[in-house]
């Protein structure tokens, strides 16, 4: 309701803003154009979305297992961690703007370069909270554990790696947060379709409210994801602090 | 069990200074002192899960019940119970089977699906002292068992502590600061000074238990703790 209330004052500002200042459509194009847009625009707008969802969709997965598997490697091996861990920091520097058109070269035109930049920049947050949720355990539960006869692998699995899983969760929201801007990042520097190359060429076509409308449509799509993951999360951990009844949700 | 002279320092703080204890089997020994008197390290010894720098240990298996229930949050209370026998290698379905009827025995019928965070401190006591006793070690360690419990709840789960050792006797250490606690419950109470710990007095608590345990109020009871309390004073 509230976020309502506040998206209904932008909506009426900038579009107040664009009859006063006089600005012309193409430069900043009022809301009512961007909504214009979406209408007639929709049968173009679909079919780049279907792309660079996808690119999203498939980045994230490869996110998600590339970064699970990493954190189980980090976490039980100390040698990995130290080896390892300062190299994945290191990965976060890569400006990938400036090589996305190498790996275009390197791996075509096709959905591949996205995957991997996608991949590259979602990792990232699905790795550090998890990995740190996975050390945290709790010293007295340790020693039960052991008392109890544990192995290190039932510690994983008994105590380490659910309570975790909420960590995980938030990794993931931060990833599908940050997925669309490297999808968008991607396709910029070569490629046939998607929203980003949709906006790149709308714009010196002077078509400024179909990008805007993409954007729109790339907003709505990661607020679904988002609102997803959370309803995921409620369902699959109702025992975890982190989600408690709507007091996260985007909603 | 025997202990003797055990010894054991982190770093420069010594925590136990020649501690020695013997139980029976079937014997609860409450273990009483000040905080910060190595009662914590002596259970961690016990439960052989630090090796002390000195000293002769000989002990059964132990299970540590530790202070704060360490129930899992994620799992209901059935299968929280049923921890140890997974932890042991039983199936899920053949931990839950065997949980069940304890559950039922300590009064938490109708609770058993239910998460730890909807339970009260009283019944996820219960629950861990499930947890502690399905391991089937011979010996329990319960460090400060009811230190969390208000009043009512703590003299309550006494009274099913005492119940449910009289049908499956232990061997118990019990650690906790509570002088009338440990005359209530125990069969002998081991008086530690503060750090580093040794044995001030060891006393036999000889008084019947009676069908709702011993009464804190019965002469027995209150001069023993006055000399528990003296002991340490």
């Amino acid at each position: 309701m509230a976020a309502l209330v506040i998206v209904v004052a932008f909506l009426g500002t900038w579009q107040l803003y664009t009859v006063v200042s006089g600005l012309d459509e193409f430069v900043l194009p009022a809301p009512t154009a961007v909504a214009g847009s979406l209408v007639d625009d929709r049968a173009l707008l679909a079919e780049n979305f279907a792309v660079t969802a996808t690119e999203m969709l498939l980045g994230l997965l490869c996110a998600l297992v590339l970064g699970i598997a990493l954190t189980a490697l980090l976490h039980l091996s100390g040698a990995a961690r130290r080896g390892l861990y300062p190299l994945l920091v290191g990965t976060q520097v890569i400006p990938i703007v400036l090589i996305a058109p190498l790996l275009v070269t390197w791996f075509g035109f096709g959905v591949r370069p996205k995957l991997f930049i996608v991949a590259l920049v979602c990792f990232f947050p699905i790795v550090v909270p998890t990995l740190d949720a996975l050390g945290r355990i709790d010293p007295d539960r340790l020693k039960l554990l052991t008392t109890l006869g544990a192995s290190r692998w039932q510690v994983l699995r008994f105590a380490e790696a659910p309570s975790a899983l909420p960590a995980l969760f938030t990794g993931t929201r931060l990833a599908v947060a940050i997925a669309a801007i490297a999808a968008v990042l991607a396709e910029y520097s070569g490629s046939e379709k998607g929203l980003g190359r949709l906006t790149l060429q709308s714009i010196p076509q002077l078509e400024t409210a179909r990008a805007y409308a993409a954007i729109v449509v790339l907003m709505a799509f990661t607020l679904a994801l988002y609102a997803g993951l959370v309803a995921l999360e409620r369902r699959l951990l109702p025992w975890s602090a982190t989600s408690p009844e709507g007091a996260r949700s985007p909603s | 069990m025997i202990l003797e002279g055990v010894a054991h320092a982190y770093g420069e703080v010594q925590a136990l200074a020649g501690v020695g204890l013997r139980a029976a089997p079937g014997e609860v020994v409450a273990i009483v002192g000040p905080s910060g008197c190595g009662k914590s390290t002596l259970l961690d010894v016990v439960c052989g899960l630090i090796t002390p720098q000195a000293g002769h240990v000989e002990a059964p298996r132990a299970v540590l019940m530790p202070q704060r229930d360490q129930l899992l949050p994620w799992l209901t209370a059935l299968d929280n119970a049923g921890l140890a026998l997974r932890v042991g290698g039983a199936s899920k379905a053949e931990a839950r089977a065997a949980a069940h009827p304890l559950l039922e025995e300590l009064g938490l019928s109708g609770f058993e699906r239910t998460r730890p965070a909807e339970l009260s401190g009283g019944m996820r006591q219960r629950v861990a002292f499930a947890r502690t006793l399905l391991a089937g070690a011979p010996v329990l360690c319960l460090d400060e068992p009811f230190g969390a419990l208000d009043a009512i709840t703590r003299s309550d789960t006494q009274a099913w502590l005492a119940a449910a050792l009289e049908r499956r006797p232990r061997t118990v250490l019990l650690v906790t600061h509570d002088v009338e606690e440990a005359v209530l419950l125990a069969d002998t109470v081991i008086v530690l000074s503060p750090r580093p710990g040794r044995v001030l007095a060891t006393l036999t608590v000889a008084l019947p238990r009676g069908a709702g345990g011993r009464v804190a109020t019965d002469p027995g009871v209150v001069a023993l703790r006055a000399q528990a309390l003296g002991a340490m004073r």
